[in-house]
């Protein structure tokens, strides 16, 4: 019978086949660059979903400018957590597929204590230009690992059409905000929403709570726990908002989407989210029943401005590039001024180059931009710590039983500086 | 040895003196070498990786440094240690959830499944668009659900509430319900129409010679002979809601206890980067599903032999 030995033959090579393959890609990682950036060539660049063609654009421009070194955009999904789970997924592996890195402000650290990231030289960038709170969530250590890319601060929206009738201006304290909500009471809408799902929208909206009232959540490179009195200032203006009923009742499950609605359909006073709301507010649409009737303003603090927490992109070169030269090379290019007023007139998002909030052609299209940097110069960034994941959990948790009326504020920031010392002391 | 066991009953059976047991050796051998490459594809793909979390779950998690042999701490923290909270509050959700989940689909299904069986004009159209959720991807439809509970959304436009579904723990839990079932019942009725579909139609007509109401028709002759297609399908979906991850990641991400216990292994695991912890958190999972299909196995089967029983007297 000779078909019998072909037919084992056969399903061997092919068992064989699909074994190797599965292994194949693994295993040509090869150790990064050691000292300094070397070894030049095409090179990947990636990052979250773009929807605004900010990537393209300069990436188009260096591809012309360098036809040896081209980039190309690897796009991640939209959802900061789901990018998270792809950079770490490749990193860990140790592979080269990743050149320059887009990543979130709050992932600097866990990268970087990772040994995923290239140290970058400090002299070679413009620092000094650029805002500083921006900066430092690059760094870590007193080491320079990421460049920013865009920043990013929260902004009242409020609706100024309202607040003129009544003969006022845009809250500039949690008090005079909590006094204009008679005003949307009068029309019938509720009065201010943040983001409160359970989701790193609450850090954030919990972090300029805090901030607002002249605390933080950690110091030192997360070494510390700083929270106490101010924390619970805080975390009780939230609380009570819900229960007084001066923040809307949905906003428990809101993320900055389904916050941006409400109050483009009329149904919100007074809102705290992202620059990138303004655009599309202020455009016409049949669902948009705002425009040009809002205004924007600094966030608002207890005695007197607010602080924001930071957003943003930073650029960062993996430590397992093989290309590091190249990915340095284009990391400065993507963050030079010229390129950043490009992506600015794009997207309206905030730039990291203090000059460019005062240029005469951006603010004439986006008149919020000299707002944002009085937002921006005072903002802090969310805890500078390589456990930030395990760090946001606790915060949310706690602060979101506390929204709920499951824990009192001052119980909520009392569990919540527990977990945070455990996290904090699991070692350096 | 096992070639010597395969060998021998088969020669009794055959009883033949034809061929040699030198033949029959080598065809023993033979078929033993052709289920080698699918025993290797099965270690590889579902031995290794199962052993490995196993294996993985002994260690603890030092993210920064090395690990070393921890024994069974983790398992202690999960079932009465820090973890603990969590870990029953995902477990409870889940084993309820699935309960829940799993009468509703029945119903439903078992009454789609049903019309689905009557010839009828336009029968087609009717089983296409029953199916057409279950085409839906669940992280899709999860979605869905998502908007449609959202407080400016459908179901409280038509209803004309502001009813918040997403903020508490029950009403949560009823919208993971809704979407599951919605999207999961006609998976159930698919299985139950193909068993209903081998019932063969003389014993309904010699019921009805015999006098038998529908109802009778359909408790003693519709309930008993579908019932291994509904065992296959509670098994099925049993398994499917004790991993459960899509519905309840993107409608709440675990807010107001609705962790289940896939979300929680995902979470240690990927978002934590503890894949320690998160190993045993999913071996934990792994064993209760062997457990869970175990036992409803037995009492099927305890039942099928019972209600045969019965049928005997």
């Amino acid at each position: 019978m000779p078909r019998r030995p072909i037919k084992f033959v056969l399903i061997s090579a092919i068992v064989a086949l699909a074994l190797t393959a599965c292994g194949g890609p693994s295993g040509s990682s090869g150790g990064g660059g050691g000292g300094g950036a070397q070894g030049t060539g095409p090179i990947t660049f990636v990052a979250g979903k773009d929807t605004s063609g900010k990537y393209p654009a300069v990436i188009k421009k260096w591809n012309t400018a360098h036809p040896n070194e081209k980039v190309s955009l690897i796009e991640l999904p939209t959802a900061a957590d789901a990018q998270r789970s792809q950079f770490v997924t490749n990193l860990q592996a140790k592979s080269d597929r990743y050149d320059v890195l887009g990543i979130d402000v709050v992932w600097t650290a866990e990268f970087a204590k990772s040994k995923w990231l290239l140290e970058l030289d400090k002299s070679q960038f413009p620092l000094d230009q650029m805002l500083k709170p921006a900066v430092d969530t690059g760094m870590f250590d007193g080491k320079l690992w990421a460049v920013p890319y865009d920043t990013n601060g929260g902004l009242l929206f409020y609706r100024k059409d309202l607040l003129d009738k009544a003969g006022k201006q845009a809250p500039k304290t949690f008090d005079e905000l909590k006094a204009d909500c008679s005003i949307a009471k009068q029309n019938g809408i509720d009065c201010y929403a943040g983001q409160f799902k359970k989701y790193e929208g609450l850090t954030v909206n919990f972090a300029e709570a805090v901030q607002a009232a002249g605390g933080e959540i950690m110091t030192d490179n997360g070494t510390k726990v700083a929270l106490g009195a101010p924390a619970v200032k805080g975390l009780s203006f939230l609380a009570d908002g819900f229960k007084q009923g001066y923040i809307a009742k949905p906003a428990i499950t809101y993320q900055e989407e389904e916050s941006r609605t409400a109050f483009m359909s009329g149904k919100l006073m007074f809102l705290r989210n992202w620059p990138y709301v303004y655009g599309l507010a202020s455009q016409s649409d049949p669902a948009n029943k705002v425009k040009g009737k809002f205004g924007v303003a600094p966030l608002p603090g207890f005695t007197g401005a607010g602080s924001s927490s930071l957003g943003g992109l930073n650029l960062a070169v993996s430590a397992f590039s093989k290309k590091q030269k190249t990915a340095v090379e284009f990391t400065k290019f993507a963050t030079n001024q010229e390129n950043a007023k490009e992506m600015v007139g794009l997207t309206g998002n905030a730039p990291a180059w203090t000059a460019l909030y005062n240029d005469p052609d951006l603010v004439k299209k986006f008149p919020h931009l000299p707002i944002l940097l009085q937002g921006l110069q005072s903002a802090k960034p969310r805890p500078i710590t390589p456990y930030y994941q395990e760090v946001t959990t606790a915060v949310e948790d706690n602060a979101y039983a506390a929204l709920q009326g499951q824990k009192t504020p001052d119980q909520a920031i009392t569990d919540m500086t527990t977990k945070l010392n455990e996290i904090a002391q699991q070692g350096g | 040895m096992a070639t010597e066991t395969v060998r021998r009953p088969a020669r009794v059976r055959r009883g033949g003196p034809v061929r040699t047991s030198e033949g029959r050796r080598a065809e023993a051998r033979l078929a033993f070498r052709l289920l080698i490459p699918a025993g290797i594809v099965l270690l590889v793909i579902i031995a290794y990786p199962v052993v490995r979390a196993i294996w993985l779950s002994l260690y603890n998690d030092n993210r920064f440094g090395t690990s070393h042999f921890i024994g069974l701490r983790n398992y202690t923290r999960a079932f009465t240690g820090t973890g603990s909270d969590d870990f029953w509050s995902a477990f409870s959700f889940t084993t309820l959830l699935t309960l829940v989940t799993m009468v509703f689909e029945l119903v439903i299904g078992f009454g789609m499944a049903l019309i689905m069986n009557k010839a009828f004009r336009g029968r087609g159209l009717i089983r296409a668009s029953v199916l057409v959720p279950w085409a839906i991807p669940t992280a899709v439809s999860a979605q869905l659900w998502l908007w449609n509970f959202n407080p400016n959304g459908v179901i409280n436009q038509v209803f004309h509430t502001s009813f918040i579904w997403t903020g508490s723990h029950w009403p949560s839990f009823w919208a993971i319900v809704i979407a599951d079932v919605w999207k999961t019942a006609p998976f159930i009725a698919l299985l139950v129409l193909a068993g209903l579909q081998i019932i063969p139609n003389e014993i309904y007509e010699a019921a009805k010679v015999d006098g038998a109401t529908a109802l009778q028709s359909f408790r003693r002759i519709t309930l008993p002979l579908v019932k291994s297609a509904v065992i296959v399908a509670v098994l099925f979906r049993m398994l499917d809601v004790l991993r459960i991850f899509d519905l309840p990641f993107i409608m709440t991400n675990g807010a107001n206890g609705t962790e289940t216990l896939s979300t929680i292994a995902y979470k240690e695991s990927i978002q934590q980067i503890h894949p320690s912890y998160g190993s045993t958190l999913s071996t934990i999972t792994f064993f209760y599903i062997i457990v869970a299909a175990f036992v409803v196995n037995l009492i099927a089967r305890a039942d099928v032999v019972k209600s045969a029983g019965g049928g005997v007297k």
